[in-house]
């Protein structure tokens, strides 16, 4: 920069100084507008790939793929209930148990954490959230399932006559741990880091001011939280909740491990089941036929469609609430 | 029960439910990471390093996977680093603010969120299925390069908006171009930044498993050929957590707790130089 001082005053500009060349500046701007664009393109390449790649498999079955449940490479019938129903019961359960979590987790950390501790708590919270989805996979299936099946799934088995008859039919299965509730579990604590972290995000930006204003009426730390903090930022709430279920929704991995992999309908919590996922990982190196290829892109869209619907209305809501 | 009892009563309660929860998560954090020392530090030894992957029942490592995974690692990251600090100098310097940026940002936000499975699944109609035809090694770094680029781009875009404007008009002032002033004032101001993003970037895709199952598939020998299929660390794991095999689960616990290290060790760096920049 020296230089370019000492130059304008002795000298007038040349032609060609540092950042004067109007070629470098314009290929400076196209560079960066066409690695923009390049982004753009990759995912409107993911949408038409899977598109055109499942367009087979959507005219050959037409709307019976989402409501048939048979998955069968040898006789080329495929329908995608199982797998559908799969995704958005094992999501919507990890995200019954993540979220009292992860509202616990954040509200102690802004309310009730003393202040130097809250920021290591708030890291290790946030490590889990870097554990690699294979490692959780793996922890399910040789820690997780084995307890489960033994503490858990044995005793309600050997007790099942004694249970209502709706609730021994819920837990009904094979009692190897490897099933839709232990797969929900596992995604609850991969998404509970994702929820907190957000979730303590939008508590800190609630203006102190306020929560000031309800201590000083004489409420108690659970009034101030349950009736000022969280309705003033309930929208941004509902944000989190759908990031989480976004989240849910596509992990691939941890499930594949822990799901069971069986094809049908699943037909209570302890049976196994598949997600979308956890069926293309499983299946799609190893496709058969070309229908078979086709019928896994096709349940790939409806995957995106599930993740891309529930995360822009999380970003919608998430923004509105930064006003 | 008088109603102030009853309000300390609910709100001990509340705070216990509140500290319970953290404890949970914290729970979870050290069963995880206990299982993974307890099970993986045992059978870490030079052969893990040195040999390729066994048969069943003789004695073997996991070097095929290791190279694989740093080759497409690496490939993929320069892919990102380099198109994500472009595309989050663009948003951040140029065409932010311009309704197609808005569009961008929104789409970026997308693919950051996307599936990974559905990355991989693209790359494999892309590249497999139709540029080169077969499984390889480019293709799996393009899908690992898919993965990062968001993240790049989200932090360069943040790092940039970062830096004062008295900077940028500071350069101008002393006749430099607009995009001079970005590439020896501006990202110079925000390096540590700029790293911070590759670093999450590369944490996030070390150990990705999914979209490498069908874009480089694996490969049992060493090949140094990126055009062939080529192993990767997640793809062993895969493959030996899943086997009947004693010695091969080992060998997964061993691959597991190398990652899960490697992850977790970036990140934290990670935090430590974004702690370092912020500091005001």
């Amino acid at each position: 920069m020296n230089a370019t001082t000492m130059d304008s005053d002795t000298a007038p500009p040349r032609e060609t100084a540092p950042g004067q060349s109007e070629l470098s500046e314009t290929i400076f701007r196209y560079l960066c507008f066409g690695a923009a664009t390049l982004l753009l393109a990759a995912l409107a390449g993911v949408v038409i790939s899977l598109a055109i790649g499942g367009w087979p498999a959507f005219r050959q079955f037409g709307f019976g793929f989402f409501t048939s449940s048979a998955w069968d490479p040898v006789q080329e019938n495929y329908g995608a209930a199982g797998p559908i129903v799969g995704t958005i019961v094992t999501s919507v359960l990890a995200l019954i148990i993540a979220l009292p979590l992860a509202t616990g987790v954040s509200v102690f950390l802004v309310e009730f954490c003393p202040r130097n501790i809250a920021k290591p708590i708030a890291v290790a919270v946030e490590l889990l959230a870097g554990i690699p989805s294979i490692v959780y996979g793996m922890w399910g299936l040789f820690v997780l399932a084995p307890w489960f099946a033994i503490h858990v799934q044995l005793p309600l088995m050997t007790d099942s006559a004694n249970l209502p008859g709706w609730l021994s039919g819920l837990v009904a299965g094979i009692p190897n741990g490897a099933n839709i509730f232990t797969a929900s579990l596992i995604l609850a604590i991969m998404i509970l880091p994702y929820m907190s972290a957000v979730f303590r995000e939008l508590l800190l930006t609630i203006p102190s001011q306020v929560r000031e204003a309800a201590y000083g009426l004489g409420s108690t730390n659970f009034e101030v939280v349950s009736k000022v903090m969280i309705p003033y930022v309930r929208r941004g709430a509902v944000g989190v909740v759908m990031l989480g279920l976004g989240r849910a929704l596509g992990e691939t991995m941890a499930v594949t491990f822990i799901i069971g992999n069986s094809h049908g309908f699943p037909h209570s919590l302890f049976d196994s089941g598949s997600t979308i996922a956890s069926t293309i990982a499983n299946e799609f190196a190893e496709a058969t036929s070309d229908m078979h290829t086709a019928a896994l892109l096709a349940l790939g869209m409806v995957l995106f469609i599930l993740t891309f619907a529930v995360l822009a209305v999380a970003r919608l809501l998430l923004a509105s609430e930064k006003h | 029960m008088d109603r102030a009892l009853r309000r300390k009563i609910t709100n001990s309660v509340f705070i216990g439910l509140c500290g319970g929860a953290t404890l949970v998560a914290l729970a979870f954090l050290v069963m995880i990471l206990w299982t993974l020392l307890s099970k993986g530090v045992g059978g870490i030894d030079l052969k893990i390093f040195t040999m390729t992957q066994p048969a069943p029942g003789s004695p073997g490592g996991l070097l095929n996977g290791i190279i694989g995974s740093i080759m497409m690692c690496g490939l993929g990251m320069i892919i990102a680093v380099v198109l994500g600090i472009l595309a989050g100098t663009w948003l951040a310097e140029y065409g932010g603010k311009t309704t197609y940026g808005q569009i961008v940002r929104f789409f970026n936000d997308v693919l950051l969120s996307a599936p990974s499975i559905l990355v991989g699944l693209f790359v494999y109609w892309l590249m497999v299925a139709h540029i080169i035809g077969h499984f390889s090694g480019y293709a799996g770094a393009v899908a690992l390069a898919l993965l990062a680029l968001p993240i790049v781009t989200r932090t360069t875009e943040d790092m940039l908006t970062l830096q004062p404007n008295t900077l940028r008009e500071a350069g101008m002032a002393l006749g430099a171009g607009r995009g001079f002033v970005i590439r020896s004032i501006i990202w110079k101001a925000a390096g540590a930044g700029l790293f911070t993003g590759g670093l999450l970037g590369f944490a996030r895709i070390s150990g990705e498993t999914a979209p490498l199952l069908f874009t480089s598939l694996g490969n049992q020998f060493v090949n140094l050929n990126m055009s062939k299929p080529m192993g990767s660390l997640p793809a062993t794991i895969f493959q030996f957590a899943l086997s009947a095999y004693d010695d091969w689960q080992r060998l997964a616990w061993v691959g597991a707790l190398l990652i899960a290290v490697a992850v977790l060790a970036v990140n934290i760096i990670g935090r430590m130089i974004a702690r370092e920049t912020h500091r005001p």
